[in-house]
């Protein structure tokens, strides 16, 4: 693997080679020494176009536990903000020898773009609103680990589908590997064109919650994106708690047993009720060291081997 | 007995059969509780693949001649090689510590071949990230030699000199279903 652009680019066979080793990761978490020689020597550059708090910092933890040297380039202080072009930002770059590149770009495509101008693995840690592969690994790998296998089991993902990458990466590897999705959202902020890909890629589409979640083994919560609204999708704040929030009354709903996950960082009685980010099910913590684990995997993967191999 | 046909390479020759093997692994148990004056404060750690059966081997003969359980883990050493780079990626295992940890324990490394010496060397690495044992000492079924780093075993099961060119195949029941070394 030399770059990680989409969950399109993982086998089922890689994804799960990638939950082994994540496992193996995790362990460091605990030791006492965290730290593992494997990616001595390499430099790994973040570069953030967007805001990021959980996943840059995961990203720059996960280097520095394999001790890879981390640098961290923000939009908000580098020459972007003075004009320069993405291609010359991310060429000086890696002009300094840099050999994995994780960027976030408002840019839907833009890692993809990056990764032909340039010699290092790139990893696309969010781009605009198509993907984020390793926030869906973390996720599928965070629900693998509480249910045994996906394979069957029902996954309903409500919220902000048409600006959510985290959306489009999940149902993508949730149904390679083997789970029965429906997404649920507001008529406004269900994707246009959303039905021919869920009947070719096998997903359901629902306007319900509370008909959804009964039946569901695991829920994931999609935050409200704000940023991304010029306004009008939904009437107002307590509408939508209303209709598609996972309130206190919802969750009683759910199966006792059924993980709720949501990708942070939280709309707190927006989206989801303080009672269900809270609740013994929520894994939203477990979430974020998974988080930490799958990265560093995927940095092992594509940085610790010989040059060009798979 | 009727001569077995050669499972993988023809030419293969066996060096070390079951009973062999069986011999060796008691030695070593013995040597080690010699060594160690007993079982206390020991720790036996295999190195990922077939240190790990071999290890928890050792382990079973030295509770039943003491009549305790003995401390066994399992290190991995992947992420510590020196030659991470000159090859596809190496899939990682499990690094598992017996509840006490290592830290002012001896520990004995348990692995099937010595050889150049490199994995033992990133195993000791491996350790001082993990804690501060009291002592490390290394135990290996076959030793065959080449050194490329000044390490040496404190117990072998066999000294098996070899050429460079040849290859040492140790072959344990937990995984292969059989016990055997060979040599082709």
């Amino acid at each position: 693997m030399k770059h990680l652009l989409s969950i399109d680019d993982l086998s089922v066979d890689l994804v799960q080679e990638i939950f082994e080793t994540a496992a193996d990761m995790h362990d460091v978490q605990t030791r006492e020494v965290k730290k593992l020689p494997a990616l001595r020597g390499r430099t790994v550059v973040n570069m953030f176009f967007e805001d990021s708090t959980r996943t840059r910092s995961s990203f720059e933890i996960a280097g520095k536990w394999l001790s890879a040297d981390v640098i961290n380039i923000s939009a908000k202080g580098s020459s972007a903000s003075k004009g320069e072009s993405l291609r010359d930002t991310v060429l000086t770059v890696c002009a300094m020898g840099v050999d994995g590149l994780v960027i976030r770009h408002p840019a839907s495509g833009a890692a993809r773009q990056v990764s032909e101008w340039v010699d290092a693995s790139v990893v696309n840690a969010g781009d605009g609103m198509h993907e984020h592969p390793t926030q869906a690994l973390l996720d599928a790998y965070t629900l693998q680990r509480r249910l045994g296998s996906l394979e069957g089991r029902h996954v309903a993902i409500i919220g902000d589908l048409t600006h959510s990458r985290v959306f489009r990466s999940n149902v993508k590897l949730l149904t390679k590997l083997g789970a029965q999705v429906t997404v649920v959202a507001p008529p406004t902020l269900m994707p246009s064109g959303i039905e021919p890909w869920s009947k070719e890629a096998g997903f359901e589409t629902s306007y319900d919650v509370d008909a959804v979640l009964p039946d569901a083994d695991a829920v994931m919560m999609l935050r409200v994106q704000r940023e991304r609204m010029s306004g009008g999708y939904f009437p107002s704040a307590r509408e939508y708690t209303v209709g598609y929030g996972l309130t206190k009354d919802r969750l009683a709903l759910l199966k006792p047993d059924a993980p709720i996950c949501h990708p942070g960082p939280m709309n707190r009685g927006l989206e989801i009720a303080a009672d269900a980010a809270d609740a013994a099910q929520s894994v939203v913590l477990e979430q974020v060291s998974s988080g930490l684990a799958v990265r560093m995997a995927v940095l092992y993967h594509l940085l610790a081997g010989e040059e060009g191999s798979a | 007995m009727p001569e077995e046909p050669a499972r993988t390479v023809p030419e293969a020759r066996t060096v070390l059969d079951a009973r062999d093997i069986s011999r060796a692994l008691a030695r070593i148990s013995h040597e080690i509780l010699e060594r160690n004056k007993g079982a206390t404060d020991l720790v036996l750690l295999g190195l990922h693949t077939r240190g790990v059966p071999l290890a928890r081997r050792v382990a079973d003969r030295i509770a039943a001649v003491e009549g305790a359980p003995v401390a066994v883990g399992e290190l991995d050493v992947t992420m510590y090689r020196d030659d991470l780079r000159k090859q596809p990626t190496r899939r990682a295992h499990k690094t598992q510590l017996p509840a006490g940890g290592i830290d002012d324990k001896v520990v004995v490394l348990v692995d099937d071949v010595l050889f150049s010496g490199r994995t033992i060397r990133a195993a000791l690495d491996a350790l001082a990230d993990l804690g501060r044992p009291a002592a490390v000492r290394l135990a290996v079924l076959v030793d065959r030699g080449h050194r490329e780093l000044p390490i040496r075993a404190d117990h072998v099961g066999k000294n098996l000199p070899s050429a460079r060119a040849e290859r040492v195949s140790v072959r344990v029941e937990e995984i292969d279903g059989l016990d055997e070394v060979t040599l082709s």
